[in-house]
């Protein structure tokens, strides 16, 4: 499993990873490949390519809007599997964010086959929780797929046992109850999450919570092992493959640094 | 004895699975943030259930407060144009509020007193849920936020004033088809940020579990009034009972009275729009496939990529992508059938019923009147059949004044 070994070489560099997200098709298809090879030359490790869905209702305005445009811009479904091989082939590792009805109606052997042929990792699946995969637990395994779930502040311990168990790769802490989107502070929920989460698991636990700064990198780092930024990326898009490089490069620099908080007692 | 008996059953045979599966419906496709929320509401609803002292408080809300039983009324002028079959109204318009929406929502609302939660969100299409879940707010003492999408704000201008009246919030969604799918967009988004003191009192059978049973429980009483009502009126069980469908809630209500009554048919009427034919409609069952749509996997109009299409009907209460789960379970199973009425056929009931009864219903709620004209003379002079009418026409006033051109368009 390729993410597996994606978190030992940078457990081995004593670092966090960089996730960087981005939707298919965003603005259009053509730039979104420009937009995420910059991410990939910024130095994100990984690369989160979201599928564009009418009804995002973990999402904030910012990639709404996003969204929005690329369905607007013509981006069908299958084109995620071309955006995906445009990473792959660029040197970098993918996976895909998505809403679970589009998965459902291509059929969930179906996507996964295409994605695995497009050389992507796994699925990230923000509306379809453990109890209700069972389909796509049997599938993953046939295609070789990463499973990443979901957890969030309002989880117990059991669900928190339940779905890490059911995951492979990494586990997703949200870790602010909320949409997605940039934020000014980083809450200290997220630490506590974490802590939380690794108490039932081995696996290496990203965070999202709305980090946009090389800063708020370095306090997430601290205590993540990925960290993961999606709206700022989706901001800084509007300034084209060089707004996307620098900050991915900002980004990656924070995720190196593990300054904040390791040092500050909680 | 209780008029809300079926409430307090802890397990019918139509109930759902433990995961709230309606055969391969419905379940829980939801963000972790919200699965504790659902399985805290599902707690509280099946000790709810089981608690007299509920059904009581329950009860008595619904007698004293909601004007229930609401009445059957025979409408046989309107039959005239039915074939000769007997027609009679279950009239839930005269329900406070105007609508069957307030048995749900007074159900909801105590739950969320029972839960310790301050603040409740709702999403409406008509209007008729967010003026009735602003209704049993400043009755409980409960903060009120309503989200509504725009393009409805202004066709039900007058429902949003009502809602502030009554002490609401309410906020005109502005994504998407800006429709009654946004503002549950919307209502969701506020729900997983303010979960710990907010509960969503959605407003119909539809959605995550345990949204779809619980929903259908608090409006069965619609069908248990109705099945005896008809039986004191006529002796006999109706040939059919025919409902409107949008997301569902009138219409399993009413169902589930006559539901172990194998002769007794089951017709929903979806919003058939501009017909079927112009693409423009909102006749999820008919037309959609299966699919996952605000928590549940249920039939759902979608294109080929599994984007949902927008739907459309001159009734903002009808016009719904998807449908509640149970509905699809029926559809598969045969038990009950659906059907769809277009928004001219639905004006003409409306218009017909209004001048033959003196009754204005609900457009929405003219679906299923108009329904009910073609299954009268489907079933010829013998036949029987129960209408609900969800609910009154008042508010939609402005929109049939311009149908039929008795004010200028502006």
């Amino acid at each position: 499993m390729s993410l597996k070994r994606l978190f030992e070489q940078v457990k081995a560099e004593d670092r966090a990873a960089l996730i960087g997200y981005l939707p298919a098709g965003f603005p259009t298809v053509a730039e979104s490949k420009d937009l995420l090879a910059a991410m990939v030359d910024g130095g994100c490790d990984l690369i989160e390519v979201g599928v564009p869905y009418s009804d995002p209702v973990m999402d904030g305005p910012t990639i709404q809007v996003a969204a929005d445009t690329a369905l607007r811009n013509g981006f069908r479904l299958r084109q995620t599997f071309d955006v995906v091989e445009s990473v792959t082939g660029h040197g970098g590792r993918a996976v895909v964010m998505t809403y679970w009805n589009p998965v459902h109606h291509y059929g969930v052997d179906a996507f996964a086959r295409d994605l695995a042929a497009a050389g992507g990792d796994g699925l990230i699946t923000p509306d379809l929780v453990p109890d209700e995969a069972e389909e796509w637990l049997a599938v993953s395994e046939t295609h070789g797929l990463d499973r990443i779930f979901l957890v969030a502040p309002s989880s117990s311990e059991e669900r928190i046992d339940r779905t890490v168990k059911a995951a492979s790769g990494f586990v997703y802490a949200t870790a602010v109850m909320g949409v997605t989107g940039a934020r000014d502070q980083v809450g200290a929920g997220a630490a506590e999450l974490v802590r939380r989460t690794k108490a039932h698991t081995t696996l290496p636990v990203g965070v999202g919570i709305g980090v946009r700064s090389g800063e708020q990198a370095a306090e997430v780092a601290a205590f993540a092992d990925a960290v993961i930024v999606g709206s700022a990326f989706v901001t800084a898009a509007e300034g084209g493959p060089g707004a996307v490089r620098a900050l991915a490069e900002e980004l990656a620099g924070g995720v190196r640094q593990k300054s904040g908080r390791a040092t500050v007692a909680p | 004895m209780s008029e809300a008996g079926p409430v307090t059953k802890q397990r019918n045979p139509h109930d759902p699975d433990e995961r709230g599966h309606f055969g391969p419906y419905g379940g829980r496709f939801m963000p972790e943030a919200l699965i504790g929320a659902l399985d805290e509401l599902s707690a509280e609803y099946d000790k709810a259930r089981l608690d007299p002292a509920f059904t009581e408080e329950f009860t008595r809300l619904l007698r004293d407060y909601a004007n229930r039983p609401s009445l059957l009324t025979e409408a046989p002028r309107f039959a005239e144009h039915a074939g000769g079959a007997r027609i009679f109204l279950k009239r839930e318009d005269l329900n406070h509020t105007g609508s069957h929406k307030i048995n749900n929502v007074l159900g909801q609302a105590l739950l969320t007193k029972r839960m310790g939660k301050k603040r409740v969100i709702a999403e409406t299409g008509a209007g008729q849920h967010g003026v009735a879940t602003a209704t049993a707010c400043a009755l409980m003492e409960l903060d009120c936020t309503i989200y509504m999408g725009e393009v409805d704000t202004e066709r039900q201008a007058l429902n949003v004033a009502r809602m502030k009246l009554l002490g609401a919030e309410v906020i005109p969604v502005k994504t998407g088809s800006r429709t009654l799918k946004d503002a549950i967009n919307e209502a969701l988004r506020d729900w997983v940020t303010n979960v710990a003191d907010t509960h969503y009192l959605l407003g119909t059978a539809a959605g995550a579990h345990p949204f779809p049973v619980m929903v259908r429980n608090f409006h069965t009483v619609i069908g248990e009034e109705a099945r005896r009502q008809i039986l004191e009126q006529t002796g006999r069980l109706p040939d059919a009972v025919a409902a409107c469908v949008g997301g569902g809630s009138n219409a399993i209500g009413i169902f589930h009275g006559f539901i172990d009554d194998p002769d007794v048919r089951l017709v929903g009427f979806e919003p058939g729009g501009h017909g079927i034919a112009s693409g423009e409609h909102g006749a999820t069952l008919s037309e959609g496939t299966p699919g996952v749509l605000h928590g549940a996997r249920s039939y759902l109009l979608q294109d080929d990529d599994g984007q949902t299409i927008e739907a459309y009907s001159i009734s903002a209460g009808l016009d719904y992508p998807g449908v509640g789960p149970e509905h699809a379970w029926l559809k598969d199973t045969g038990r009950a059938e659906y059907r769809s009425v277009t928004d001219d056929e639905a004006m003409d009931a409306f218009q017909l019923l209004s001048r033959t009864e003196g009754v204005i219903p609900a457009i929405e709620s003219a679906h299923a009147l108009a329904g009910a004209l073609v299954l009268g003379r489907e079933l010829g002079p013998d036949g029987l059949i129960v209408v609900n009418l969800s609910g009154r026409g008042d508010k939609d006033m402005d929109t049939a004044a311009k149908h039929f051109g008795y004010v200028e368009e502006s």
